[in-house]
C-alpha cells in the first residue's frame, strides 16, 4: 500500500496504537457499508430465501435473482415515479445550474450597476427564511398545483451554490478578463470562454448538489401533487417503504402486497443514481473546492 | 426587512475613500456598460425574488385573520398579536419549543465533537489510499435523503429489522428503536452521526491541512509527544474553526431539521418528535390554520434571526472572525 512519507521525526506508532486505529476505521467503514450491503442482497434475494431468512438476508449464497426489479417495474405507480424523478432532476439540475452560473458570473464583478442589491438578495437568504406556510400558499396561489414546476422552482436556487462558484469565478486572475477584454469579447463570451472552461471542477460539485437535492426531494411534491400519479420517486419510497402503506393503483391493477425484497430494490433505485455519479464528483471535494470558496 | 436601495456613485464614492483609484462613473455609463450582467443575473433575480422574498412577505397573514377562500392575503383582516398570544399559551407549542431546543442541546454534545475526531482520525492515517478510501466511504450517505437514511434505519434497528431478527433468532425479545419516543433522542442523533458526520469531517480535515508542518516537526525535536502536540498544536490550529461551526449551530438551535422529524413523526408520536417545523407543518398546513401555523413559523424565523446576529457578534467579541463581517 503506498503510504504518505512518515517525516524523520515522527515516532514510530505503536502497534497498541495501530491495532485501535485499525479497528476504529473498519468499525465506521462498516456501519456504513453494511447496511448497504445488506440491503443490497435482499434486493437480489428470491422470495422463498426471504421468508426462510425471516428477513434481511446477511449471507449470500442463496443465490442471486433480479425477481424483486422485475416485479418492482411491473407496477406502473414505481415504473412512473422513476420517471418522473428522472425528468424533474434532469430538468431541474440544468435550469438551477444555468441560473446560477450566470448569476454568480453577474455577481463577481463589485462595482457593476446594480451589484449590492442582487448581492444582498442573495446574500439575506441564508438568514432571512420565507417560512413554509408563506411558500406554500403562494405557491399555491400562482397557480402551481399539481405541476412539476412548484417542485423545481422553489428550489431553483441555492444560495450556498450561488456563493461558492462566485468565490470560485472572483478567484480567477483579474489579467485574463482584461485581455480577453481588449480581444473584444463581451461578458457572455468572456464567461463561456474563460470562466466556464476553469471552472469545471467546482461547477461539477455544484451540479451534484443541485441534482441531488432533486433527486430526494419528495416534501415539495408531497405539499403540491394532489395527483398520485405524479409522483416521484422519492415520495414513493417514503409511502410503500417507510410507511408501508399501500401504493395508489392508478391502473386498477391489483398488485400483491410488498414483499421485503421489493422494498429493498425501490430502495436500491433511490441510490444507484448517487452511486453512479458520486465518484466522478467526490475527487473534487479533497481538492477543497468547497471549503476555498466558504472561507472566501 | 427592507431591501436595500443602489446607492448613488457620490455616497459609494464616499463609502470606500481609501480604495477608490478612479471616481465611479455616472450610472447612466454604468448601465450602459454592465447591462449584460443585469442581464444575466434576470433568471436568478426573477426565481429568488419570485419565491424567495415575494413568499417572505406573506407572512403578513401571521397578523390576519386568513380566510383562504374568502379573503386571501388582500381581504383579509388584520388581527394584530392575537395568534402570537394564542401561540405562547398553547402547550403543544411549548413542548415543540422545548423538543427542538432539547435536542440541539443533545446533538452540541453528543453530535459536535464526532466531525472533529473523525476528521483526526482520518487525518491521522499515513496511508494516502486508505484514507481517501474511508473519505469516500463517510462522504456518501450526506447524499442520501432521509427518506432512505430513515429506510435504513427501520430495516436495521426497527421491529422487524435485522437486529430484532438476530435477536429473536437467538431467543431474545426484540426491540423497535424506531417507534419508542424515550429513545428517540438517540435515534436522531445517531441518524445525524451516520448521514452527515462524515461530510462534516471535511471542514475540520481543511483545517488541519493548513497547519504549518514544521510546527509539528520543532516540536517533536523539541521533545513533545504525539499527545502533546495534539494538545499544543493540532487543536489550537483548527480551534477557529471550531468556534466558527460551534457559533454557526447556536445560532441555528432553533433548526434541527424538517424531514427527519415529520418522516417519524407518526411512529413515535408527537410527543417525542415534535419541533418547531414539524408543528408549523401540523398547526398550519394539516389543519388549514394558515394564519396560526404562520405565526409559529414566523415567530421561529424572527427568533432565529437575532440569534444568528446575536451568535455573529459574540464570535466577533471573541476576536473570532464570525460568518460574516461588516465590510
Amino acid at each position: 500500500m503506498s503510504s504518505r512519507n512518515r517525516p524523520a521525526w515522527e515516532e514510530k506508532p505503536s502497534a497498541a496504537g495501530l491495532a485501535a486505529k485499525g479497528a476504529s476505521i473498519a468499525v465506521i467503514a462498516l456501519l456504513i457499508l453494511f447496511p448497504l450491503y445488506t440491503i443490497a442482497l435482499t434486493s437480489l434475494s428470491s422470495g422463498e430465501t426471504v421468508n426462510r431468512v425471516g428477513g434481511l438476508v446477511v449471507w449470500p449464497g442463496d443465490g442471486i435473482t433480479f425477481n424483486a426489479y422485475e416485479q418492482m417495474f411491473r407496477n406502473p405507480v414505481v415504473l412512473r415515479s422513476l420517471v418522473v424523478s428522472l425528468g424533474i432532476t434532469a430538468v431541474g439540475t440544468v435550469i438551477s445550474v444555468v441560473v446560477s452560473i450566470l448569476g454568480a458570473y453577474s455577481l463577481s464583478r463589485p462595482g457593476s450597476f446594480g451589484h449590492k442589491t442582487i448581492l444582498f438578495s442573495v446574500l439575506l437568504m441564508f438568514v432571512i427564511f420565507p417560512g413554509l406556510i408563506p411558500v406554500y400558499l403562494w405557491v399555491s396561489a400562482i397557480g402551481l398545483r399539481d405541476n412539476y414546476l412548484a417542485i423545481i422552482l422553489p428550489m431553483a436556487v441555492s444560495a450556498f451554490n450561488v456563493v461558492v462558484l462566485r468565490a470560485f469565478f472572483m478567484s480567477i486572475p483579474q489579467e485574463l478578463f482584461d485581455s480577453a477584454r481588449i480581444d473584444g469579447a463581451g461578458e457572455f463570451r468572456v464567461l463561456w470562454q474563460i470562466v466556464t472552461p476553469l471552472s469545471k471542477a467546482v461547477i461539477a460539485v455544484v451540479t451534484l448538489f443541485y441534482a441531488v437535492a432533486y433527486w430526494n426531494n419528495w416534501f415539495n411534491a408531497f405539499l403540491y401533487l394532489d395527483d398520485s400519479g405524479k409522483w416521484p420517486l422519492a415520495l414513493v419510497l417514503r409511502t410503500y417503504v417507510v410507511e408501508s402503506a399501500p401504493l395508489p393503483q392508478a391502473s386498477g391493477l391489483q398488485d400483491a402486497p410488498p414483499t421485503l425484497a421489493v422494498k429493498m430494490a425501490i430502495v436500491m433505485i433511490a441510490i444507484i443514481p448517487a452511486l453512479i455519479i458520486y465518484p466522478f464528483v467526490q475527487k473534487h471535494f479533497k481538492k477543497g473546492v468547497i471549503i476555498g470558496a466558504v472561507k472566501g | 426587512m427592507s431591501a436595500p436601495t443602489i446607492e448613488s456613485p457620490a455616497r459609494k464614492a464616499g463609502d470606500t475613500p481609501k480604495r477608490t483609484v478612479k471616481p465611479k462613473a455616472h450610472w447612466r455609463e454604468r448601465l450602459r456598460r454592465d447591462w449584460p450582467l443585469l442581464l444575466m443575473a434576470a433568471p436568478m433575480m426573477i426565481l429568488v425574488w419570485g419565491f424567495w422574498w415575494i413568499p417572505t412577505l406573506g407572512n403578513v397573514v401571521a397578523f390576519q385573520d386568513y380566510k383562504p377562500f374568502t379573503g386571501g392575503i388582500l381581504g383579509s383582516r388584520l388581527v394584530g398579536f392575537t395568534h402570537f398570544q394564542v401561540l405562547f399559551s398553547d402547550p403543544e407549542f411549548t413542548r415543540a419549543m422545548l423538543n427542538t431546543l432539547g435536542i440541539t442541546a443533545f446533538q452540541l454534545v453528543f453530535y459536535f465533537p464526532v466531525p472533529i475526531a473523525l476528521a483526526l482520525l482520518m487525518h491521522s492515517i499515513a496511508s494516502e489510499r486508505l484514507r481517501s478510501m474511508l473519505q469516500s466511504v463517510v462522504y456518501l450517505p450526506y447524499f442520501f435523503s432521509w427518506v432512505l437514511v430513515i429506510a435504513i434505519f427501520q430495516q436495521m434497528l426497527g421491529g422487524a429489522g435485522l437486529l430484532s431478527q438476530i435477536l429473536r433468532a437467538n431467543g431474545f425479545d426484540g426491540v423497535d428503536w424506531m417507534t419508542d419516543p424515550d429513545t428517540f433522542i438517540l435515534l436522531v442523533t445517531s441518524q445525524a452521526i451516520w448521514k452527515e458526520a462524515g461530510f462534516g469531517a471535511i471542514i475540520f480535515l481543511a483545517a488541519l491541512a493548513a497547519i504549518d508542518p514544521n510546527q509539528y516537526e520543532a516540536a517533536a525535536v523539541d521533545g513533545a509527544g504525539r499527545w502533546r502536540r495534539l494538545w499544543h498544536i493540532t487543536l489550537p490550529g483548527i480551534r477557529p474553526v471550531i468556534v466558527l461551526l460551534l457559533i454557526l449551530r447556536l445560532g441555528d438551535a432553533l433548526n434541527v431539521g424538517f424531514e427527519q422529524f415529520f418522516l417519524q413523526r407518526s411512529a413515535v408520536g408527537s410527543q417525542a418528535s415534535e419541533v418547531f417545523d414539524t408543528f408549523v407543518y401540523y398547526s398550519g398546513i394539516r389543519t388549514g390554520d394558515f394564519d396560526y401555523g404562520a405565526a409559529a413559523g414566523l415567530f421561529k424565523g424572527v427568533v432565529g434571526l437575532v440569534l444568528i446576529l446575536a451568535a455573529n457578534k459574540f464570535a466577533h467579541m471573541l476576536g473570532e472572525r464570525g460568518v460574516y463581517s461588516k465590510s
